[in-house]
């Protein structure tokens, strides 16, 4: 098991020696089967929390028989502690147009899309400018594909991707059912590939530099690195490109402030991870995987309140339509309340629990089905804390 | 295009369907059932309560099986552990958001939650109550419907059935998380905005959540009081509905037994509302032919087609809101109910030797919104209001429960003389397509003094459960009196379900369309699918339903509303003739624009 934590330049990379759209030009010559082959052999997965690996989503797109098909950028990104996202989308938009541009070389899609959270709107401006002048640039180069912007609506829940797609159509912004998949029927039911922000860049750089530098990189499970946003207890709270599959110590060794009592990875719909625990535990899709949030809590935090935040987050984030999710979610919250207040006792703890297993594999979307992860989580590590 | 055929397990037991069919349907075809809520056979998937999750072998998440379409050796456990425990915990959760008060409820006894709850016993509350005050507060601005927000479980199916079957939208899922709910615009009450008062919502809610204004009391406290005469008319479509509520399979013919059970619960006199659908065939028609000869030969620029039917309340209101500037295409007669309301007050109550005011004239109809149209200000022409008291075709089926009439053994009885006398062709009012038939029944005759030249007077183009029905009937040999019509290809259209109205108003809009008459009702399959008429309904009752419909309509010994001997004798002693000044007064009425928000 690699031990050190290594610091990585990829995504963030100022490499003066070609641009993103030189990239791009350099990489459509190449046949789009060969493409794919080197994504699928770089063994990148989605950065946008699923993990699904990248190579084959484009590859079930590529071979939908449809005229038009569409690519997406996810860019909502509402994961409480999560802020990778925007930092990419200030610093290097260009990665991300080429990587949706080859994207859209490779499946055959004309148009693509930046869903764009609308608390994010006062990078549109900047962001915009770059655009036009990438998609004039395409123009030039007779490359048939242009990029359009698209605010979102500021909900959580439209970050799942068919809740993005019903919300782009001007729809109110719930998850559909699935299958179909996006790769067959997303946005207005055409053949979508909907890509995070960070994968879009990872590809662009994969293309670029080949598959073998990303794929030295990580674990045979999790390849490559990946972009955490670190927060809560840390001197130095920040954007961090970090290889993947680190043991979570030498994390804490890094980035807590000597008294890191829990870590909460991958947001409020991730898992907390305890001190003792600490050692044993891997981040990556093999441990816990993680779309780039990492929260310190120190031992001066209440799980508690960490916990009721969290559910009262998903308590208003639910988009409402599945029993599971929009009940669950509030008899979690109220549970809680009431054993803090002795009005049940411990036990209920026990029921509530298995409340979240339902939940897990009968709510609707990943929102409701994830919501089992920090309650489980904290309840089983700081259960004297819940209850007292 | 062939499908193919998709092999699969059920419970272990091997199954093959069409490819695209949902695990629910393959299950049913293994006569399994599996519980669901949001699924409608009338509406699109939902997919949001859950209930009907099943187990496939293999997957992590248990699947909806009313969504997720079977695959090539799927293997599916519609009962096991997993399933049990989640179904059990989601309607747990349900309850715990419900305010579950059954006893009280005017659902009670017919209730998929109920039901639900009771199959898998859920007696003792393990999650905590979630029921919010602001929610028992019930909107009861509507004189047609009631929403009760503490009884929503959020299946989205009155919102699906707003939107998808009568294109109207009145309904609205609005907030997210706990905050979620069945709203209308701005949350204003149900009777500030564009809901028609149809009741599509009301057939199709599963629980109590939405209900009729019901005035079983009110009509019971008429029926008790000494100084008031009661009569009741019925609406052509009751009668080949009401036995479903009573323990009789869809499609059973029952109207002997509902007179009969009418006159056990104390009503003065059972009259028909059939009748006044005949009168309402005799102006109607008698002004589609007036309003052509002032269009064709006059070039009367006032005269405006198509002419529309103006029978159903609901489609009205919703023209009211939604196409202001189609209200001169209008048929101006009001709806039977209210023609027999008018007349009963005013001739009838001088024949019996009955004060208008001593009165009460009670409906049962298949609809919610004559609740609303009988206490229009329009209607209120005999010097009081019309009709008093609307009764859905459930409520009567809660009276008669409640009086204790075992409504399958009671002798058969007659409607009650005069205004109890009918055709086959108002019986036909009751499906979608059979005011046109009625009215060309009598209107080609009167054109051409010879029968419209279909076998058995059965006209068959316009019947059927298509949204939008188009008909051409070509019109020869005239009398002299009608020669301007000599020739002409009488264009006519039909539709049911206010999204294909909104179809057809479009169409004429932008002129598209050469239409002479247009018949619409408000809901899908004419009034026999109507707002009031008993819960469940989907496109199969819907059917059954029509075709005891046209087989009472064979079966009657009149088939043609101007050869209703009461109609012929009204004419000759009260009204004179259609649109005479009389008619003006009593049978004919006018239209407002509404707003949309
Ligand atoms: C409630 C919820 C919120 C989500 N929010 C985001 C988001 O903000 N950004 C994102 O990239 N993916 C988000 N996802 C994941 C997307 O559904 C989708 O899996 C992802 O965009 C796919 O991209 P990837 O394969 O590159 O990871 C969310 C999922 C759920 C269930
Ligand atoms: S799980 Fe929650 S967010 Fe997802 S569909 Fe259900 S209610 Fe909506
Ligand atoms: S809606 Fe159903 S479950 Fe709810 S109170 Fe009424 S009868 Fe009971
Ligand atoms: S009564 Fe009709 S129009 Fe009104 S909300 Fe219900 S379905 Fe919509
Ligand atoms: S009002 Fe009825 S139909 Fe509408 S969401 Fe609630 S329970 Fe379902
Ligand atoms: S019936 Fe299938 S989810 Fe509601």
């Amino acid at each position: 098991m690699e031990t050190k934590l290594k610091k990585v330049d990829i995504i963030f990379e100022d490499d003066k020696t070609i641009s993103p759209i030189g990239i791009l030009e350099k990489t459509i010559k190449r046949s789009a089967d060969e493409i794919i082959l080197d994504l699928i052999d770089s063994g990148l997965k989605g950065r946008g929390g699923a993990g699904f690996p990248t190579g084959l989503k484009w590859k079930f797109t590529r071979n939908e028989d449809s005229e038009v098909k569409y690519v997406i950028c996810n860019a909502d990104e509402g994961e409480p502690g999560t802020f990778k996202d925007r930092e990419i989308l200030d610093r290097v938009p260009e990665k991300i147009f080429t990587g949706m541009a080859i994207c859209g070389y490779v499946i055959g899609a004309k148009e693509g899309y930046i869903y764009i959270r609308g608390e994010y709107n006062f990078l549109l401006k900047s962001i915009q400018a770059k655009l036009d002048k990438f998609n004039n640039e395409m123009k030039q180069k007779h490359i048939d594909f242009t990029i359009y912007l698209k605010s979102g609506s500021g909900a959580y829940v439209c970050g799942e991707e068919s809740a993005l797609f019903e919300s782009m159509e001007g729809k109110r912004g719930e998850p559909r059912n699935k299958p179909p998949y996006p790769t067959v029927a997303g946005y207005n039911n055409k053949p979508t590939v909907i890509n995070n922000v960070e994968t879009l860049v990872y590809t662009t750089m994969i293309c670029h530099m080949g598959p073998e530098k990303f794929k030295a990189l990580g674990t045979t499970d999790s390849r490559g690195s990946k972009v955490f946003s670190v927060s809560g207890d840390t001197p130095i709270p920040g954007i961090y490109e970090l290889e993947l599959g680190m043991p979570l110590n030498k994390f804490v060794e890094e980035f807590g402030d000597g008294d890191a009592k829990a870590i909460q990875v991958g947001g409020a719909s991730g898992h907390c991870v305890p001190r003792k625990k600490f050692n044993d535990t891997i981040i990556g899709f093999e441990g816990i995987p993680t779309g780039g949030s990492m929260m310190i809590f120190n031992s001066s935090r209440s799980m508690y309140n960490v916990l009721h935040d969290y559910l009262e987050f998903f308590t208003e984030e639910s988009c409402g339509q599945c029993t599971p999710c929009r009940v669950g979610c509030q008899q979690l919250l109220k549970g809680i309340e009431a054993v803090k207040r002795g009005e049940r006792s411990p036990s209920y703890l026990d029921d509530l629990k298995k409340l979240t297993n339902t939940m897990k594999i009968a709510a609707k979307c990943g929102l409701g089905q994830s919501v089992g992860n920090p309650f489980n989580s904290i309840v089983d590590n700081f259960r004297e804390e819940i209850i007292y | 295009m062939n499908k193919y055929l998709v092999n699969l397990k059920v419970n272990n037991m091997p199954v093959s369907v069409e490819e695209g069919t949902t695990i629910l349907d393959a299950a049913k075809k293994l006569n399994l059932r599996i519980p669901t809520l949001c699924n409608h056979p009338d509406l699109s998937v939902a997919g949001n309560c859950r209930v009907c999750v099943v187990e496939i072998k293999g997957a992590r998440l248990l699947a909806a099986s009313c969504a997720t379409p079977v695959s090539e050796g799927m293997e599916v456990f519609t009962n096991s552990e997993k399933v049990r425990i989640a179904r059990k915990h989601i309607v747990e959760l349900l309850l715990s958001e419900h305010n579950a008060d059954c006893t009280k409820c005017f659902k009670n006894g017919n209730c998929e939650l109920q039901d639900l709850a009771s199959e898998y016993r859920i007696g003792d509350h393990v999650f905590l109550d979630l029921v919010k005050p602001a929610h028992k507060i019930q909107d009861i601005s509507s004189p047609s419907i009631v929403k009760d927000d503490s009884k929503c479980i959020r299946c989205q199916r009155c919102v699906r059935t707003c939107h998808e079957l009568q294109g109207i939208s009145a309904l609205a899922v609005t907030n997210k998380g706990d905050h979620q709910k069945i709203s209308t615009f701005l949350n204003k009450p149900l009777n500030d905005v564009v809901c028609s008062a149809c009741g599509q919502c009301i057939n199709r809610c599963p629980t109590g959540a939405l209900t009729e204004r019901n005035y079983i009391e009110e009509v019971w406290k008429a029926i008790y009081d000494p100084t008031k005469f009661v009569v009741v008319q019925t609406a052509p479509a009751t009668r080949v509905a009401l036995g479903e509520d009573l323990g009789l399979p869809p499609g059973e013919r029952v109207t002997g037994h509902m007179v009969s059970a009418l006159k056990k619960l104390g009503f003065n006199k059972v009259l028909d509302t059939d009748f006044t659908a005949d009168l309402t065939i005799m102006e109607e028609g008698t002004e589609l032919l007036t309003r052509l000869k002032r269009a064709l030969v006059d070039k009367d620029e006032t005269a405006i087609l198509p002419m529309m039917t103006s029978c159903s309340p609901g489609w009205i209101k919703f023209q009211e809101h939604m196409y202001p500037e189609l209200l001169n295409n209008l048929s101006t007669c009001k709806s039977p109910q209210q023609m027999f309301g008018a007349l009963a007050k005013t001739y009838y109550a001088e024949k019996i030797n009955i004060k208008a005011q001593d009165m009460v004239v009670v409906s049962i109809m298949p609809c919610v919104a004559k609740k609303f149209e009988c206490e229009r200000s329009e209607m209120r022409d005999s010097g009081y209001q019309d009709v008093d008291y609307v009764l859905t075709t459930r409520e009567l089926a809660m009276m008669i429960k409640q009086a204790g009439i075992d409504f399958g053994k009671i002798e058969e009885e007659h409607y009650d003389s005069i205004l109890g006398e009918s055709t086959g062709a108002a019986v036909i009012f009751g499906a979608t397509g059979g005011v046109m038939e009625a009215a060309l029944r009598t209107a080609y005759e009167i054109v051409t003094g010879r029968e419209v030249p279909f076998t058995n007077l059965n006209i068959q183009p316009v019947r059927g459960m298509d949204g939008i029905k188009e008909a051409s009937i070509k019109i020869k040999n005239v009398k002299p009196e009608w020669s301007f019509l000599e020739g002409v290809d009488l264009n006519v259209a039909i539709a049911h379900g206010l999204a294909n109205a909104r179809q057809l108003m479009e169409k004429v809009k932008s002129g598209e369309a050469n239409y002479h008459f247009i018949e619409i009702m408000g809901c899908p399959g004419g009034c026999l699918g109507g707002g009031g008429q008993p819960i469940p309904t989907s496109p199969e009752i819907r059917k059954k339903r029509a075709e005891a419909i046209y087989s009472e309509d064979a079966g009657m010994p009149l088939r043609k509303s101007h050869e209703n001997p009461e109609v012929i004798e009204v004419y000759s002693k009260f009204l004179g003739e259609p649109l005479g000044h009389k008619s003006h007064d009593l049978l004919h009425t006018h239209y407002k624009p509404r707003k949309r928000y």
